[in-house]
């Protein structure tokens, strides 16, 4: 009997987590592909992707999803990689840093976008902090849909102070698995502080960059919220073409088309992150 | 010239004193074993003469220099890791090259001085090997020529065999002894392993909670262990402890008396320890009588556990001995060889 009971221990431990992804993931992307190629009459057509490449905003949603990837994703890992590297040499108080960087990670994105805005609208905080220093005489217009600059910096300091904090976690967690020896032989056979980190920590850290660059690009593709609050549709972006096609346009299909590019997306992504950052065979300790 | 002087060291974590005042000179070429059980200091020491741990007093220099205040990477030294410390990511061939290539050094001498140290190791069909390929020992290996490849003149060893298995440790430990012999560093080696402290070092610093109980050859710590501790720390079997005082020309304890002929008068009736080693003591037909309790054949000799009034002692006796559990039998003690401590100290007493 307990032979049995052990074998499917594991699969009923893993119950919970298979149904949940199937009810919450699986379900909603097979429902998602249907959706995608099925014709508003009935039959199979790929009409909803014409219809989406056709779309005066879908280019720009592509090239700003793409441009917000490009921005955020390197700066958030160089960001938290800093910081990561700044509370693992254990100086005195490190512990306070932890806590306050990971802060924004209980604040939900809708929330974070909203705080944003009340820094860069028109009467923000940004704009009385520099007009009270005699820097401006008028309001900036930061988020002014023909001030595309703006709105781009302003989502992407919004989306590094809101997400950076994950990233740091997952690289603090790396850090920590690395043996102090490994430190500490670097340091004995003549590596300065830079060559440590760049000949032994970041090969070291690698399985735990790919996480976090694999999480931050699924997140990255898909950029919604923040955007949404700050620039409303002056800034589209895929996910939120996809919102505005199902809720404004009443229009599942092409939005689901675009959830569907999404998806594509992202899966390219992590496929090229695994081939590029994966550790090689030969290096995996038995 | 790098002899190695250590003066007046002391080291503390929180308010655990681990190093007291520790004084230590070690000679040019010396191979200088740091030997005692775990929490004595030994490591705590050879990471203060690596600077991974910074002391709290003293000086310690290297040749002329004086190396306290310096990072690890300016004092001119390898070191080969209890872990070993070899960087997973790196080859066999890059791990053994790392410390060149951090000092910079041109890529011929590299290659070369690489090429070097895997053949002193027996690493050459492994240089384009990654170390999870490797075996635990080919692994120390290439932690120790990733040392030597360096030409530091000190090499500091933290108790490098320690993951090994027994018969491998047996292999690196006589390869060790010869590179040592070839190569001529100035070494400092960790070991809690008396037998390897005895066989590998020059002398020895027995180390016992963050002090140098003794510092000697291994012979001389071996035949005149300077207190009960060491005495009981080297040697396997370690050496025999009996209790008692001299009184009427033998030394009586507790259910025993051993004859004694010669003794400093002012000795007589002095609480002491009397130590003897188990090859030091026969049995015979007449002498010290004692009952047999375990006899343990070990090949080369049989080991006799035996109960001298009420303490256990070893016996190293011939392999044929015949006796048997519950035998009542009779010893006799080589007097020369009987070392004396004082009861209260365990320091030695001088006859």
């Amino acid at each position: 009997m307990r032979t049995r009971t052990e074998r499917f221990l594991p699969f009923a431990l893993l119950l919970p987590t298979i149904a949940f992804l199937t009810l919450l993931i699986v379900i909603p992307m097979v429902q998602a592909l249907l959706l995608s190629v099925m014709a508003e009459s009935d039959g199979l057509s790929l009409d909803n992707f014409q219809r989406m490449f056709a779309d005066v905003n879908f280019s720009d949603a592509w090239r700003n999803t793409l441009l917000l990837l490009i921005l955020i994703v390197p700066l958030q890992i160089v960001l938290a990689l800093v910081m990561a590297l700044l509370i693992n040499s254990r100086f005195r108080g490190h512990g306070i840093f932890l806590y306050i960087y990971a802060i924004p990670l209980a604040i939900s994105d809708l929330a974070a976008g909203i705080l944003w805005l009340a820094v860069f609208t028109e009467r923000g905080y940004l704009n009385s902090t520099l007009q009270n220093a005699g820097v401006i005489d008028q309001p900036v217009l930061w988020l002014s849909f023909d001030n595309f600059a703006g709105i781009l910096s302003a989502i992407v300091i919004a989306e590094s102070w809101r997400a950076t904090a994950l990233v740091l976690v997952i690289l603090i967690a790396g850090l920590q698995l690395i043996p102090r020896d490994f430190f500490e032989a670097a340091d004995l056979f003549g590596a300065n502080r830079l060559r440590r980190t760049v000949h032994v920590v970041l090969p070291l850290l690698r399985p735990s960059l790919q996480s976090a660059l694999i999480i931050r690009t699924i997140f990255a593709f898909q950029t919604f919220a923040v955007v949404f609050a700050l620039a409303g549709r002056n800034m589209p972006v895929l996910a939120g073409e996809a919102y505005t096609w199902y809720a404004t346009n009443r229009n599942e299909h092409v939005a689901a088309a675009y959830a569907v590019v999404v998806l594509g997306l992202t899966v390219v992504a992590i496929i090229v992150y695994l081939r590029v950052l994966g550790l090689r065979e030969a290096e995996v300790q038995r | 010239m790098s002899s190695i002087a250590i003066d007046a060291v002391s080291k503390i974590f929180g308010k655990t004193p681990a190093l007291k005042d520790i004084a230590l000179d070690i000679r040019d070429g010396e191979f200088m074993v740091l030997l005692g059980p775990s929490g004595c200091g030994k490591t705590t020491l050879l990471r203060c003469v690596a600077g991974l741990e910074q002391v709290n007093s003293g000086r310690i220099r290297i040749g002329e220099r004086d190396v306290t205040d310096l990072a690890p990477r300016d004092r001119n030294i390898a070191m080969v890791f209890q872990s070993y410390a070899v960087f997973p990511h790196m080859t066999v061939g890059s791990n053994i090259g790392f410390g060149l290539r951090m000092k910079r050094r041109p890529k011929p001498e590299i290659e070369r001085r690489v090429r070097e140290g895997a053949e002193l190791l027996g690493l050459v069909p492994f240089l384009d090997r990654y170390p999870a390929q490797l075996s635990g020992g080919q692994r120390q290996r290439v932690a120790v020529a990733r040392a030597l490849v360096m030409d530091a003149p000190v090499l500091l060893m933290d108790e490098p065999l320690s993951n090994l298995d027994a018969l491998l440790r047996l292999q690196a430990r006589a390869d060790l002894k010869r590179l040592h012999k070839e190569v001529k560093r100035t070494t400092i080696y960790v070991t809690h392993d008396q037998v390897e402290a005895m066989s590998m070092g020059d002398r020895i610093a027995v180390m016992r909670e963050g002090a140098i109980e003794q510092l000697g050859a291994p012979m001389e710590i071996y035949d005149n262990p300077a207190t009960q501790f060491v005495g009981g720390f080297i040697g396997s079997p370690p050496m025999n402890f009996l209790r008692g005082a001299i009184r009427d020309g033998s030394f009586t304890g507790d259910g025993f008396a051993v004859p004694i002929t010669r003794m400093r008068g002012d000795l007589q009736g002095r609480e002491m320890v009397l130590g003897v080693r188990a090859e030091h003591i026969t049995i015979a037909d007449d002498g010290i009588p004692a009952r047999v309790m375990v006899v343990e054949p070990l090949g080369s000799h049989a080991l006799v556990t035996v109960l001298v009034g009420k303490t256990a002692v070893k016996v190293q006796a011939p392999i044929d001995v015949a006796v048997r559990p519950d035998q009542a039998i009779n010893l006799h003690f080589d007097e020369a060889t009987l070392r004396w401590m004082d009861a209260g100290t365990g320091s030695a007493i001088q006859r």
